[in-house]
């Protein structure tokens, strides 16, 4: 059979072509247009080559907000992870509670991220705040506009609070749908609880899991608004993580090509940790026999 | 290994079961002795298996009392109970090698390691998987995964009893006629009470001593294959079992005659005088097409050559009647009525069998 050669039919995939340009490939370009070139105002750029990337490299301000935000992504899914997989493995099955619970976990992803910034930031205010001003009451010293661990702590359980939701109902979706014959058969072979969850559950939610674990990475790796109404990145940088670092310096300090240069780092970090988590889940798939 | 007793056992799946018709097991009464096989036979949805996850305590019954050599367990927990269960469709522990899979329920009571190694061995070489022993359960085929799940069950010895539910749907067909009988040599070599459930007659008429056939809710016949075959206790059991089932005609029956639409027959037993609708029931194989005046007047519509014998479907007056005629015999346009053979007829009143009175 001989095929009909018409070359017109690439112009059937222009569409697409113009808004993947528009959406990610035009401003994805200007930042790295800003990267590689020196402003002084007035519209003037100059030719700086990798310079900025260099400076980038082996500035401490960088390195130090890289490692909070690593340090904060790590906590955050060493907590909201296993938590979620606990409130999925205890909400109930079916009927009139399951739903309500459903509804329930679904309220805090529905919260814009800086009315979530907002609640936490007076929830814990000393003078006004619920939470701030019951533990000051009962003496425990807690400002999270001065003290360190204060301030870490309310970014953190604000975070699990919002977030811990979306685990526990894609876990819950992983869970209902393993088979009552499961259940069934370890009783039968007398599996104890913990043998339960560790050969039918476990093995049954890790795509899920591996899924919300993705997101929360991403997600939190990214994260800005949050932190920002709360702490404003403070006590000193604390809480400054990568956006927050990153938005002071291109907009605060408009030092665009260092800024540059940083967005297109941080954007390759998030982009190598999704690549390596999508070979692990497709390898994952791949023992499934799927 | 235990007698397992059944005392006005029923469950229904809801709250508060107003009638009988809320009841997907209707009240029973029954034995289960101790190291026979058998069948539970019924279409889909008549409470087999009901049954069978009341036996082995993943349900609770909504009424009466179940025994293990008459200790009352009803409620007690599956793991009280000691059995073994294989259900319709494959569970296996994904990430578990075959030979944990097998291992897991001895290792679960604490059974010692060398002995496990033994028996998983033993048993692997009996479902065929030996070859396959440190491979992981992920990935493997669906019958494989069905053998793994046959062999979970089988490798405890001293089970009180092994259940069944449909275990060979997913099997290849030559696959489970082996695993069948590799299960009736288990059975007659650990003598363990065995109850098979399934939906095949021809499965449950080969594996078990007594087929248990059950409808809408209830066990209607227990019996051996011969006793299903030559006098149906209910009219399902005709139906169900034989292939065609036994034809059924509404009939008026007095003493040793039947009068069917409007043609008289005799019926060579005394019946006295069934009330309630009343119907005698014949198997194919003991009607006989004929020439003539004698007997009752049908049409042969088809003819179909089994192999063995010739299925001749006839029709009278609308209702259709199948006869079994042997494979030699001549089938002509000419025979035009059939006649039965009083040893195969049945009498029923509201489905349910007539006794004849004895002569």
């Amino acid at each position: 059979m001989n095929k009909t050669v018409n070359q017109k039919a690439w112009f059937l995939i222009l569409p697409v072509l113009l808004l993947v340009a528009f959406s990610a490939v035009i401003p994805l370009m200007t930042v790295v247009n800003y990267s590689v070139q020196d402003t002084f105002g007035k519209n003037q750029f100059f030719w700086a080559g990798l310079e900025w990337f260099k400076e980038m490299m082996s500035s401490e301000r960088m390195w130090d907000a890289l490692g909070r935000q690593i340090a904060f992504s790590a906590i955050i899914l060493a907590i909201e992870i296993p938590l979620g997989v606990f409130v999925a493995l205890n909400m109930p099955k079916k009927g009139f509670w399951a739903s309500l619970c459903l509804v329930l976990m679904s309220l805090p992803l529905l919260i814009p991220w800086n009315v979530v910034g907002t609640i936490w930031q007076i929830f814990g205010r000393v003078d006004i705040g619920l939470l701030g001003y019951t533990l000051s009451a009962i003496g425990i010293d807690y400002n999270y506009t001065q003290d360190f661990y204060a301030a870490w702590i309310t970014v953190i359980v604000m975070d699990v609070w919002h977030w811990t939701s979306l685990v526990a109902l894609l876990a819950y979706a992983g869970l209902q749908s393993i088979p009552d014959a499961y259940y069934q058969a370890a009783k039968i072979d007398q599996a104890s609880r913990w043998k339960v969850f560790r050969f039918i559950e476990l093995p049954k939610i890790m795509g899920v899991l591996m899924i919300a674990i993705l997101l929360r990475f991403m997600d939190s790796f990214m994260i800005y608004t949050e932190p920002f109404v709360v702490t404003g990145g403070g006590p000193g940088n604390s809480t400054t993580y990568l956006s927050i670092d990153l938005v002071k310096m291109a907009l605060g300090q408009f030092d665009l090509g260092p800024a540059a240069a940083f967005s297109i780092m941080y954007y390759l970090v998030i982009l190598l940790v999704s690549y390596v988590f999508y070979t692990v889940m497709t390898n994952l798939d791949k023992r499934d026999g799927h | 290994m235990a007698k397992i007793t059944l005392e006005n056992l029923a469950h229904s799946y809801m709250p508060n079961p107003l009638n009988e018709d809320d009841f997907a097991l209707k009240a029973l009464n029954h034995d289960w002795a101790d190291g026979e096989a058998y069948a539970l036979l019924g279409a889909s949805g008549c409470g087999k298996s009901t049954l069978l996850n009341i036996i082995s305590g993943l349900l609770h019954p909504s009424q009466g009392r179940i025994l293990f050599n008459d200790r009352d367990v009803t409620m007690a927990p599956t793991t009280q109970r000691n059995i073994a269960q294989v259900f319709q469709f494959p569970v296996v522990y994904d990430t578990m090698t075959v030979r944990d899979n097998l291992a897991f329920p001895l290792r679960n009571r604490g059974a010692d390691a060398s002995y496990v190694r033994d028996r998983v061995q033993q048993i692997a070489n009996m479902i065929g998987m030996e070859s396959m022993l440190d491979r992981k359960a992920r990935g493997l085929t669906a019958d494989a995964k069905q053998k793994i799940s046959l062999g979970r069950g089988m490798v405890r010895e001293d089970v009180n009893a092994l259940l069944f539910d449909e275990p060979l749907t997913v099997i290849d067909p030559h696959m489970k006629w082996e695993l069948r009988t590799q299960l009736k040599s288990l059975h007659h070599e650990f003598g363990h009470t065995m109850i098979y459930v399934t939906h095949d007659q021809t499965e449950a008429l080969t594996f078990a001593d007594k087929v248990a056939v059950m409808h809408e809710g209830r066990v209607v016949q227990m019996g051996t294959p011969q006793e299903l075959f030559e006098a149906p206790e209910h009219t399902f059991v005709g139906y169900f079992i034989g292939s065609p089932g036994m034809n059924v005609l509404d009939a008026k029956v007095t003493g040793n005659t039947a009068v069917i639409a409007g043609t008289q027959i005799s019926l060579g037993k005394e019946f006295g005088t069934p009330t309630g609708k009343v119907e005698i029931g014949v198997r194919p194989e003991f009607a006989s097409l004929q020439v003539g005046n004698e007997g009752l007047p049908i049409t042969i519509k088809r003819v179909e050559d089994v192999g063995r014998h010739k299925i001749v479907r006839t029709d009278f007056y609308g209702t259709e009647i199948n006869i079994i005629a042997p494979e030699g015999e001549n089938i002509t346009p000419e025979m035009n009525r059939v006649v039965f053979d009083t040893a195969g007829i049945n009498v029923y009143a509201d489905s349910w069998r007539v006794a004849p009175k004895a002569a």
